[in-house]
């Protein structure tokens, strides 16, 4: 049984490695084979990139390389593949390779889309890569007080990162000592401050307290030089604007047609692809209605690195992926909350406490033992 | 008639149905029409509320056993 597993990030990493331990005995004798093809050496905490961008961490500090991660037993390539064969039950990559496989797992994640919004990639900050972050937090460092908005479109990774930019960047403001001649202005696509209710319940008087303004129903159309513009005919005017873009799967997908804006149909509890049963889908990359999030990445991870043994050891799946997600939130002032949910139980956020940012924090060591697959 | 495109958002709380319509709108071309399952009782407002203030259009709404049924039409 040849298992491909395409793309190296949160899913795929911890999907293979739970896969490694899981068919020891299969991988020893050749009866199972586990390989890996990724577009990079390097594997980035992609969280990190939220504390890039305020010079809270060196950019250093978000990679390993992605051999490193894994265990011996599996095939790691960096070969980004770039026509998927699923009737033939193959892929062809960049180094012309053809890898054939009976069991395809499709984890290669997602990516800002800021060409969708007119404007944005030449006015806007955001801090989805490495060199953005960067330069949003040299544009900061420039920045000497006046109208900072922050903007978000729709779909987004890290359904957190609008309110944690924001509270992080009140933090920002008040060390460096120029709170006092910041306003900060937040919008969000929905009728609140957040997706989740209990969430927003908790967001917009801490808005208040601080006096964080905000206007919700405000879609990104176009940004120009002094604003940007909604889609619900409304403007906000900035002198920095900070933007969540909205994000698309990866080209490959797009281009193999297997799903609208990059996003491949997929079973919510089984994972595959609709109309295939060798074809997996984890993290960003599937279409699924919940969190673009590293750790619905993980938790999928988990139920379908089960199945995959199963299958090859009893024949058929034991468990479904019942839509679990666990999200830090980080709440400025030293201190974070997080949201706990799944398909049938809605989260229920506690009251900020040091602890968990302390937690958080600690995580973002601990990471690293989460992608090996130990946490 | 347009396709009609369904938005299963059922038993679904983040992004939430409002918000995977957003997305699916932006796929979608002038004059399609999209089904949004929700089982959020507030997306019976809150999904009307965004449409007329974007200026597209709601075709129906219904709900069945615990189940919001609301198609648009994306005009625009």
């Amino acid at each position: 049984m040849k298992i491909l597993i395409v793309g190296g990030g949160m899913g795929g990493t911890i999907l293979a490695n739970n896969l490694a331990r899981k068919l020891r005995n299969e991988l020893k004798s050749g009866k199972a084979s586990i390989t890996m093809l990724s577009a990079s050496d390097k594997h980035m905490y992609q969280p990190g990139l939220l504390y890039v961008a305020v010079g809270k961490m060196n950019p250093s500090e978000m990679y390993r390389d992605q051999v490193s991660l894994l265990e011996p037993s599996i095939e790691f390539k960096v070969d980004p593949v770039t026509e998927f064969n699923l009737d033939d039950k193959n892929v062809k990559a960049k180094s012309g390779t053809t890898y054939n496989y009976d069991i395809i797992v499709i984890a290669t994640g997602s990516r800002t889309h800021a060409e969708g919004t007119p404007g944005l990639a030449e006015y806007a900050e955001q801090f989805y890569t490495e060199a953005d972050a960067v330069k949003m937090y040299k544009k900061l460092e420039a920045f000497e007080g006046g109208k900072v908005v922050v903007a978000v479109g729709v779909p987004h990774k890290c359904p957190m990162a609008p309110l944690e930019i924001t509270f992080m960047l009140v933090d920002y403001f008040k060390q460096r000592g120029i709170w006092d001649k910041v306003q900060l202005h937040y919008t969000y696509p929905i009728g609140r401050t957040h997706s989740l209710e209990p969430v927003a319940k908790w967001a917009t008087p801490e808005f208040e307290r601080l006096g964080i303004t905000y206007e919700t129903l405000f879609n990104m159309k176009e940004v120009n030089e002094n604003a940007v513009v909604s889609e619900e005919g409304t403007e906000a005017e900035y002198d920095l604007l900070i933007t969540v873009p909205a994000h698309k799967g990866m080209q490959v997908i797009e281009d193999a047609g297997l799903g609208a804006g990059g996003f491949i149909p997929t079973d919510r509890k089984r994972l595959n692809m609709e109309g295939r049963e060798n074809v997996y889908v984890l993290g960003d990359t599937t279409n699924l209605p919940i969190s673009k999030a590293g750790s619905t990445a993980h938790f999928e991870a988990e139920a379908l690195a089960e199945n995959i043994a199963s299958l090859m050891t009893i024949g058929t799946a034991t468990r479904d992926y019942d839509g679990k997600v666990f999200c830090f939130i980080e709440a400025g002032d030293g201190k974070a909350t997080y949201a706990m949910f799944n398909y049938q139980n809605p989260p229920d956020p506690k009251a900020p406490t040091a602890g968990i940012h302390m937690f958080k924090t600690a995580y973002n060591k601990m990471y690293w033992a989460s992608a090996r697959g130990l946490l | 008639m347009a396709d009609r495109k369904i938005v299963d958002a059922k038993n679904t709380f983040c992004p939430g149905p409002l918000m995977e319509l957003i997305a699916n709108m932006k796929q979608a071309e002038v004059g399609d029409e999209l089904l949004v399952l929700s089982t959020d009782e507030g997306s019976a407002n809150d999904i009307p509320e965004w449409i007329n203030k974007v200026g597209h259009e709601v075709i129906e709404s219904s709900e069945d056993a615990g189940v919001w049924s609301i198609v648009v039409k994306k005009t625009k």
